[in-house]
């Protein structure tokens, strides 16, 4: 994996549905002052910049770091814009930290964000290629089959999903950036929200937000403040229409958390990782990676999610800043969870801190669950 | 750095219109034909490029997945940009070490939609776009503040397309007439593929391509913030990739419209003798998103073929030039 790489700065936006007062340029140059404010730097100090998001067809804007370029000081270095479906975001992060793993640059500023009121995210999606077949409506009208497949493999019951949609928005309350907060959010409540696809309630969903999140990648000697380190690296692709491909349990997750693992030194990720955060825009999603991930055996994730081993004061606590459930500017997602991880090790995430974590997992898979991107953070050197 | 090599390079015999194929079945063969060319099946990284404007529909490069038959799962990326800067992001995984062959490619057609009007979205949406430039009025503005000789622009569309008819992969154009005067790049659908080596494994290849150096810029994005008559993005990676530093006897650049090449040559300090897109360049073919790649593919195969020694490949991204990458191919280290 090449050179050690350090995250030294987060910046992140609140989170919300319409950011009227600023364009995009606004928003992404406000994650980005806030990640250099918290580095200790300036633009100045920052070589290359990536910046990652889901399809320009969300804002209408066609490869729009040209236009960004200015907003984020990028005037005069290597740009480099990253498109890699719901996992763009968490790519973001590698390809930024592949530029320090390679030697190629000592500070590196990524960005993703997502201002998804300037369009209708779900119709985005529904457009189709020509000679194309479009199956669905939205990401939800796509998954809702793989979660329905399975509830059948692993006989789950059908509140799993509830009791991870109350969990995710009872953290949010403690994360002064996210989105959806719902005081006195229940079972009951979530259950009295209407169907969209079957069984995914509109409370077991990811809200649409506008937001930006960045951060500063150091190498080793340009360290600045306090670093939390990058331990392992991964990305993994699979084809969409291949005949037998496991949708519900995909290979490439598997892969790329057996690498990810391996480079970290991690064999049983359910002790070894302190806090994890994963990308679970629906509910349901959390036993499905359990499993994928390796925290539970095949058909025992809901086990975990039933007993409250997954909440913030579990022993294997996901998404304790409550996540894509509670926060969603899509082609930032994958990458709030990669900084969420760094924040956790960093010991700087207030009142969703996990007490005493020292390794973190930042995950974000995306397309038809086939991109999946991984780190592996943690508070010592590698 | 550590080593890097291009050893294989592919594209198709481009077209003017849709032909009816997807895009995963425009790149399929080229896929094979750098697998058949570099001995590789599998690669220890693959990146490309694509534009979701171009299909009019998101995610226009996971089917591409589908074409390479990505199983076992890869390690892969993608940039929503040319297929060059795909290049730039596996030369830099490549130097990690622990990896020793990637696969690049790109693919466009732009022959379904109206490239010139899409280009306008690529404009700043609040104060840029509004004012509905489309692609050939802002190069129009570039070429008025270059105010570069019509003679040598008409001279350089002329040898464009004289070279392109030689060229088995680019369009059949005739010569430039006042109707079709042929300075901007026509429509193009094709795909492109390039496949890199590095450290030990070079040394299987008997004439590999190394890409002594490599680098990108970007500029300001509002036009009224650069000089537009100059590259100074293109100077400045080229100095960074080292093109200065010999001889270079062939240079493929990235010429949407040809008034760009007086100004990348200028940029790019290349000596007189140097031989100028002999593959006909962008005037000649320009499959949107493989265009850029291609120039470095170009560049590749004449080392490879050992009828150059030293070549440049330029690609850019942006209007008006404004984020240009460079680099240097060649048959020594």
């Amino acid at each position: 994996m090449g050179n050690r790489c350090a995250i030294i700065g987060i910046g992140q936006t609140h989170y919300t549905t319409k950011r009227r007062d600023v364009s995009m340029a606004g928003l992404v140059r406000e994650a980005a002052l806030r990640a250099l404010a918290d580095a200790g730097l300036t633009f100045k100090d920052i070589d290359a910049v990536v910046i990652g998001k889901a399809p320009d067809l969300f804002e209408g804007v066609m490869m729009p770091e040209a236009y960004l370029a200015d907003a984020l000081g990028a005037a005069g270095k290597p740009m480099t814009r990253v498109h890699t479906a719901g996992s763009v975001g968490g790519s973001t992060a590698l390809v930024g930290a592949s530029l320090i793993q390679g030697g190629v640059h000592e500070r590196v500023l990524v960005v993703a964000y997502e201002k998804q009121s300037e369009s209708n995210a779900t119709w985005a999606l529904s457009t189709h290629l020509p000679y194309n077949a479009s199956l669905v409506v939205g990401a939800g009208g796509y998954f809702a089959p793989h979660i329905r497949e399975y509830m059948r493999r692993s006989g789950a019951p059908g509140h799993i999903g509830t009791l991870v949609a109350v969990k995710d928005r009872q953290n949010a309350l403690k994360n002064p950036y996210a989105h959806l907060k719902i005081p006195g959010i229940d079972r009951a409540m979530v259950e009295s929200t209407p169907m969209l696809w079957e069984p995914i309630r509109y409370l077991e969903t990811c809200p649409s937000s506008d937001g930006a999140c960045a951060m500063v990648l150091a190498a080793e000697h340009a360290v600045t403040g306090r670093p939390a380190w990058v331990h392992g690296t991964a990305m993994r692709s699979e084809p969409i229409f291949r005949a037998g491909r496991d949708t519900v349990n995909p290979q490439g997750g598997k892969d790329c958390a057996a690498d990810v693992y391996r480079q970290a030194g991690i064999t049983d990720p359910r002790r070894e990782i302190d806090v994890a955060e994963v990308y679970v825009p629906f509910s349901w999603y959390e036993p499905m990676w359990l499993e994928n991930l390796g925290f539970a055996a095949e058909n025992e994730g809901w086990k975990l999610t039933e007993a409250g081993c997954t909440a913030l004061d579990g022993d294997t606590p996901w998404n304790a800043s409550g996540g894509v459930l509670s926060s969603n500017p899509i082609g930032a997602s994958g990458l709030i969870r990669f900084a969420e991880a760094a924040l956790q090790v960093r010991g700087m995430a207030g009142e969703h801190q996990v007490e005493g974590a020292r390794k973190a997992l930042g995950h974000a898979y995306g397309g038809g669950a086939q991109f999946f991107a991984m780190w592996i953070v943690g508070a010592d050197k590698p | 750095m550590r080593e890097v090599a291009i050893v294989a390079f592919a594209q198709t015999v481009h077209t003017d219109h849709d032909a009816g194929l997807t895009e995963p079945e425009l790149l399929q063969p080229v896929i094979e034909e750098v697998r058949a060319k570099s001995g590789l099946r599998r690669f220890g990284f693959t990146c490309s490029g694509s534009c979701d404007y171009l299909a009019g529909a998101p995610f226009s490069f996971v089917s591409a997945l589908d074409s390479l038959g990505a199983w076992p799962p890869i390690s892969e990326s993608h940039v929503e940009m040319d297929g060059a800067f795909a290049l730039y992001e596996a030369w830099v995984r490549l130097q990690h070490g622990d990896v020793d062959s990637a696969l690049v490619y790109g693919f466009g057609k732009t022959s379904m939609s109206d490239l010139r009007e899409i280009m306008t979205l690529q404009l700043d949406p609040y104060y840029l776009a509004p004012l509905g430039l489309d692609q050939i009025s802002f190069a129009g503005l570039q070429a008025s503040a270059r105010g570069a000789d019509r003679a040598e622009l008409d001279a350089i569309v002329r040898r464009s397309r004289a070279d392109g008819r030689a060229n088995p992969y680019a369009l059949n154009l005739p010569d430039p007439t006042e109707e079709d005067d042929g300075h901007v790049a026509p429509i193009t659908d094709g795909a492109a593929a390039i496949v890199l080596v590095a450290g030990e494994e070079i040394t299987k290849y008997p004439r590999p391509a190394y890409i002594t150096g490599i680098a990108h810029r970007i500029e300001p994005h509002y036009l009224g913030m650069r000089n537009l008559a100059q590259s100074t993005s293109t100077a400045d990676a080229a100095t960074a990739a080292g093109v200065g530093k010999g001889p270079v006897d062939v240079a493929e650049l990235h010429t949407q419209f040809s008034h760009e090449e007086p100004i990348l040559r200028e940029a790019l300090g290349l000596p007189e003798d140097t031989v100028i897109n002999p593959s006909g360049g962008p005037l000649a073919a320009n499959p949107v998103m493989a265009t850029g790649l291609i120039r470095i593919g170009e560049a590749a195969q004449r080392v490879l073929d050992g009828t150059a020694r030293r070549a440049v490949a330029h690609a850019t991204s942006g209007p008006c030039l404004q984020h240009n990458l460079v680099a240097v191919l060649s048959s020594e280290v």
